[in-house]
């Protein structure tokens, strides 16, 4: 009796570790062992930096798609919503799955006013999740608001 | 008694639920994954992006005259190289050989024409910005025509002035550098609009993913089971779809996949040399020879100067690899399989770092990849 209940309860973790370690395995396969966000978690924002220090929205000209090149406007605003200007920003990115970063080097190319900025030279080429970084200097503190984008 | 058989009854139906679930889907896709597939569909590639650093791209008239001088062997040192020496139209605008032979040997594998025009950079290094620019560099290069700017504008106004003329108007006198480089010029424009018109016809993987797509289900009959298997395994475990994405199965990016060097050959730094050529180039799209110098945007936002370009080269679109062995920037795989155990072996790079790692694909696997790889066949169109 208790050698069938045992062998019963060897079949059932049996079956779970094939089910489970499918999955783990996958994982493993890229090497870097970073869980992609919750769902929630991606989007054009709106998006609070790290310190929520400022809120950031993107407004890419199309939607985003692999292998195209896109100029991106962002709106900035600070914590109580005030429009964002004379800020710089560096713009940083890649995927965290695979350990690259963005394949051109996307920069600022116009302050339009409103705590509006254009963006030019942005391009993913492939799907999947990528994080799009936006290290925010102004003249009220300095932040970087990281977006996860899924291509 | 009566508990422990049912313990042992509902053990076995889960058992059995989760080693069919474990088992081959053959198939059936999730909705995630036929997006996936039809992404890579032919029919998702949409027409050939405009070029505005060439005038003539998409002039019927420069295509023909381009079709013309693509074939003609008096633009070369020795009257027997013309562009298709190497690129052979019934071979898919490759000449199957390890290393381009023209007057001499290149350092390079011949690359296929079909759809090129869809990659902002050309070459396996992308030291060139356009078909046009690209269509140049052989015609100089010493060891491919071997002859010089100034011998083909002559050529151009010896047999094709009527042509060149209906096209690009009056030939400039030929007393100046500058006069030939303008109709050497014209000659790449006019070559770019002939291979713009060359492209992939769908393969039968094409066939499989576009019914998936519009019915839900998988067509019988056009796949076998090992392509099918290859096929998930190439865009799931074998991660193959990092790089060969998109309807050409290219990114159209530059990645060291640990290539080892080709004997005899000097050390290739692949895109590290490549990105600074083509900001150099005397033909890129801000140069006075383009139609368009502002907005460069690939010139603009490009990566240089990076470690990671260290022997990098172009990610090569899949479609119809079968037909076009020997593999890789310097032909250094004879076979597909010899390609697929690279990949699942993932050497380490003899220069820069290889972005590979090992895949753990068994001898099954390994050749139903290759098994997919070669579904990917159709014809190529001009």
């Amino acid at each position: 009796m208790k050698t069938r209940t045992a062998f019963v309860a060897t079949l059932v973790v049996a079956a779970a570790m094939a089910v489970t370690g499918c999955g783990h395995v996958m994982m493993m396969m890229h090497g870097k062992n970073v869980a992609r966000p919750a769902a929630i978690e991606f989007g054009t924002g709106p998006r609070a930096s790290a310190s929520r220090e400022f809120t950031a929205t993107l407004q890419p000209d199309q939607p985003l798609r692999p292998r195209r090149m896109h100029t991106v406007r962002v709106a900035i605003t600070d914590a109580a919503g005030i429009p964002i200007d004379n800020a710089t920003i560096q713009v940083d990115g890649g995927m965290p799955q695979h350990g690259h970063g963005l394949p051109t080097r996307p920069r600022v190319t116009g302050a339009l006013g409103n705590g509006l900025y254009e963006i030019e030279g942005v391009r993913f080429n492939m799907g999947g999740w990528w994080e799009f970084k936006l290290a925010i200097n102004a003249a009220s503190g300095s932040d970087v608001v990281t977006f996860n984008l899924a291509l | 008694m009566t508990t422990n058989k049912l313990l042992l009854a509902l053990a076995l139906v889960l058992v059995m639920t989760m080693v069919s679930a474990a088992a081959p889907r053959g198939d059936r896709w999730t909705t995630e994954e036929v997006g996936l597939l039809s992404s890579l569909s032919l029919r998702e590639l949409g027409p050939v992006p405009a070029d505005p650093t060439n005038r003539v791209a998409d002039d019927p008239r420069a295509a023909e005259l381009g079709r013309k001088l693509f074939f003609d062997t008096r633009l070369s040192a020795n009257g027997q190289v013309s562009c298709a020496t190497c690129h052979i139209p019934e071979k898919e605008f490759q000449d199957g050989a390890p290393l381009a032979k023209g007057v001499g040997v290149t350092n390079r594998r011949t690359m296929p024409v079909a759809g090129m025009a869809h990659s902002p950079f050309l070459f396996w290094d992308g030291r060139k910005d356009s078909l046009w620019a690209q269509a140049l560099g052989p015609l100089e290069s010493p060891v491919e025509h071997g002859g010089s700017r100034e011998q083909y504008a002559t050529a151009i106004a010896a047999h094709y002035r009527s042509d060149y003329e209906a096209v690009f108007g009056t030939m400039p006198p030929r007393s100046t550098r500058d006069a030939a480089t303008a109709v050497f010029v014209n000659m790449g424009k006019a070559i770019a609009a002939y291979e713009r018109t060359i492209d992939y016809a769908p393969s039968r993987f094409d066939r499989y993913a576009d019914v998936l797509q519009d019915t839900g289900r998988a067509p019988e009959g056009v796949l076998s089971a090992d392509e099918v298997a290859g096929l998930r395994l190439f865009i799931g475990k074998a991660s193959c779809t990092n790089c060969h994405n998109g309807p050409l199965f290219t990114n159209n990016e530059f990645h060291n996949t640990g290539v080892p060097a080709r004997a005899g050959l000097p050390a290739d730094s692949g895109r590290l040399a490549g990105a600074d050529a083509v900001l150099r180039d005397e033909f890129n799209c801000r140069s006075r020879w383009s139609d368009r110098r502002s907005k460069c945007a690939e010139l603009d936002f490009l990566v240089t100067g990076d470690h990671v370009l260290e022997r990098a080269f172009k990610v090569p679109s899949l479609r119809n690899v079968a037909d076009r062995a020997p593999y890789m920037h310097a032909g250094q795989f004879t076979t597909l399989s010899a390609v697929i155990d690279h990949y699942n072996r993932a050497p380490e790079a003899p220069a820069g770092h290889s972005e590979l790692e090992p895949l753990r694909l068994n001898a099954q696997e390994r050749r139903q990849i290759e098994a997919f790889l070669r579904s990917l066949s159709g014809d190529t169109r001009q």
